[in-house]
């Protein structure tokens, strides 16, 4: 079974989108952290644009570069959103009222706490009435999303959007948690290939064993500072249009081994 | 053609009814409701909520002192009931400790834990106690780490949260997996607990009722909060082996409001057809249909109407929630669960609580419980951000 990469987003500090992500990663441009994410493709009814937190925008911004880039229409794509910590900023705020006494919750901020609520949004905006699921697997969230993906675009026979997604904790969580910068990475899957087809996945296997790393350098070290970046091997390999293995951490002691094929 | 159906090979549920299956079986046939006036915490709400009595005793000690929290504390709970565990192990014998998935839905996991940590922050700095533990406890993940860990389990594993469908998409994850090759079995389930977040936060919404909730009664205003754990093992069915199996499911998304059901109940139409055209079952032949059913005045009427489309009025169907209150993330698996007792049974629950159908709605609400042999039923999910599932149950040769 394979299905085909047919898009993909990325909004992240230096990877603010995918031509860009494509020639740092293929070697071909210097990976500069300054560059700061852009979100100028969130596009949301005013009410829900007005309530939009970070962790929304991250994941929409990078959702609609993927479906961009392929020319398919949102609404016929299944959705398989990942991510390991949630909307933070939400949580956070309800953590905080909750110590008040008068334990004064706002309405919008407990919707927004759900996990789905990133895809609450993208289904709105969107307009897709098809299956979609919110997934968390703490640091092996972006490998359970493809996993998920990969299950519902073979079975299901339909384009799937997977778009990983992570963003830093709040300030009394930062202890606890290491996620240090914002990321966001969307990749469209299909069943068949289409004519803006990058590659074909196949052969997706569990394994025992660390996945490989990226060579040691700034781009190694974003791929540790978030979840979602855990995708970045994955990425280099459609960067670089040659054919290989990946092997992407999973659940500790073991990988998510694919191989992948340019189109 | 029908997808290949999963048998429920073991299942177990523990709510506000009590621990295990013969808890919750007898309650529904008494019609005895597990809800009591709030008395979580501190809390001064005047609503009704579903506690499972002594989780506050039962620490999570040893190897497992880590992921202490109350939702994995009732995780655990649900897991020592039934033989629940037993059955797995025997499964990991057979198919390989990795060859079996987990998929665990919850909705805020072990947020009490970062609530208890925020209520001992630091004055001064504001630092939260060194001995929080956000990755085991809080974390989405850590309820089906917990369950993976506690269960020996080395598969594919991760948490669903699609706030109230979460457990009841863990069968359609656990389907897909299975198919694709990624496992040969799956321990599904669903845990969440209560929290301060979810009993302020509903209440906020004005959608906590001051009275035990009333689904489909013309006085209906509000929700009961709840907290459960339901597990259930799955292996491909063999022909003919009495089992209650999962013959259909079906996913949609409203695509309309983050928090308010399509007025129509247009995506919870497009679950419940699917989950029957998967089966391929026509609507005629479903015996009962178990409700999402929360007992909010709008979320109950935009049920109603998807009922009606797809099944009209005479099918049988009830909601549990006057029982067990709404338990989020774990509602999926303890409605299929309760689900499947129905089948083995022969048991329609009525509406507990409620006392006069509300005439702006026209399904066939069983107000009183009733026996009678049932074939195939509909356990009906559905929940904040527009996200729906249906899951189509049966026994007996279907």
């Amino acid at each position: 079974m394979s299905v085909y990469i047919s898009g993909v987003g990325l909004c992240a500090p230096g990877l603010p989108d995918w031509p860009t992500g494509r020639a740092v990663l293929a070697g071909l441009q210097p990976y500069s952290r300054d560059a700061a994410p852009r979100f100028d493709r969130v596009h949301l009814p005013r009410n829900e644009a007005r309530r939009a937190t970070l962790t929304v925008r991250l994941a929409l911004q990078a959702a609609d570069e993927a479906l961009a880039t392929a020319g398919l229409d949102a609404g016929c794509c299944a959705a398989v959103f990942a991510c390991a910590g949630g909307n933070t900023e939400a949580l956070d705020a309800l953590c905080q009222a909750l110590i008040q006494p008068e334990r004064a919750l706002s309405p919008g901020q407990f919707n927004h706490s759900t996990h789905n609520a990133p895809l609450g949004y993208w289904s709105i905006a969107s307009g897709s009435m098809r299956p979609a699921v919110s997934v968390g697997a703490f640091d092996a969230s972006f490998a359970a999303g493809l996993l998920e993906a990969f299950g519902l675009a073979r079975l299901e026979n339909r384009p799937v959007l997977l778009v990983a997604y992570d963003t830093p904790p709040p300030p009394a969580l930062q202890p606890f948690r290491a996620v240090a910068v914002a990321f966001g990475l969307a990749l469209l899957l299909t069943p068949d290939p289409r004519p803006g087809s990058i590659a074909r996945l196949r052969n997706l296997r569990i394994r025992s064993g660390a996945a490989e790393p990226l060579p040691a350098g700034e781009l190694e070290r974003l791929r540790l500072a978030n979840p979602a970046a855990r995708g970045l091997p994955l990425l280099r390999r459609l960067a670089r249009d040659r054919a290989g293995a990946v092997a992407l951490p999973y659940l500790p002691d073991s990988r998510l081994e694919l191989e992948v094929e340019p189109c | 053609m029908a997808i290949q159906p999963l048998a429920i090979t073991a299942c177990t549920a523990t709510n506000a009814l009590g621990r295990g299956l013969s808890a919750s079986l007898a309650a529904l046939r008494r019609g005895e409701s597990g809800l009591r006036p709030c008395d979580f915490e501190d809390a001064a709400l005047a609503t009704w909520i579903g506690r499972v009595a002594g989780l506050e005793d039962e620490p999570l000690r040893d190897e497992f002192a880590a992921f202490d929290c109350r939702n994995n504390r009732l995780a655990r709970l649900g897991l020592e009931q039934d033989g629940f565990a037993a059955a797995v192990a025997a499964a990991r014998a057979r198919y390989g400790a990795d060859r079996i998935g987990v998929f665990v839905g919850t909705s805020t996991s072990g947020i009490g834990a970062t609530e208890q940590a925020y209520r001992q922050r630091d004055p001064i700095t504001g630092a939260l106690p060194a001995s929080f533990d956000y990755r085991h406890t809080h974390n989405v993940f850590s309820v089906a780490d917990f369950t993976r860990r506690w269960l020996e389990l080395a598969g594919v594993a991760w948490a669903i949260s699609t706030a109230c469908s979460s457990s009841a998409k863990a069968f359609a994850s656990a389907w897909r997996q299975m198919k694709a090759g990624f496992c040969d079995a799956a321990v599904v389930g669903g845990v969440d607990s209560l929290c301060l977040t979810t009993l302020y936060g509903f209440n906020a919404l004005g959608l906590a009722s001051p009275q035990p909730c009333r689904p489909w009664d013309r006085e209906r205003d509000g929700l009961s909060v709840g907290e459960a754990a339901g597990f259930a093992l799955l292996e491909w069915a063999e022909p003919e082996d009495g089992r209650v199996r999962l013959l259909g499911y079906g996913e949609s998304s409203d695509a309309y409001h983050m928090t308010a059901a399509h007025p129509e109940g247009a995506g919870a139409a497009l679950a419940m057809r699917q989950a029957l055209e998967r089966a391929d079952i026509a609507p005629g032949q479903v015996d009962y249909i178990n409700l999402h059913g929360t007992a909010t005045p709008s979320n109950d009427a935009a049920e109603d109407r998807a009922v009606l489309r797809v099944f009209g009025a005479a099918t049988p169907c009830s909601s549990t929630k006057g029982w067990t209150g709404h338990t989020l993330g774990a509602a999926g698996i303890t409605e299929a669960v309760f689900v499947s007792l129905c089948l083995e049974h022969g048991l329609i629950p009525g509406t507990l609580n409620t006392r006069q159908r509300d005439p702006e709605l026209g399904v066939g609400v069983v107000l009183e419980n009733r026996e009678r042999p049932l074939r195939l039923a509909l356990s009906n999910s559905f929940g904040f951000g527009g996200t729906n599932c249906s899951l189509l149950l049966g026994r007996g040769g279907a």
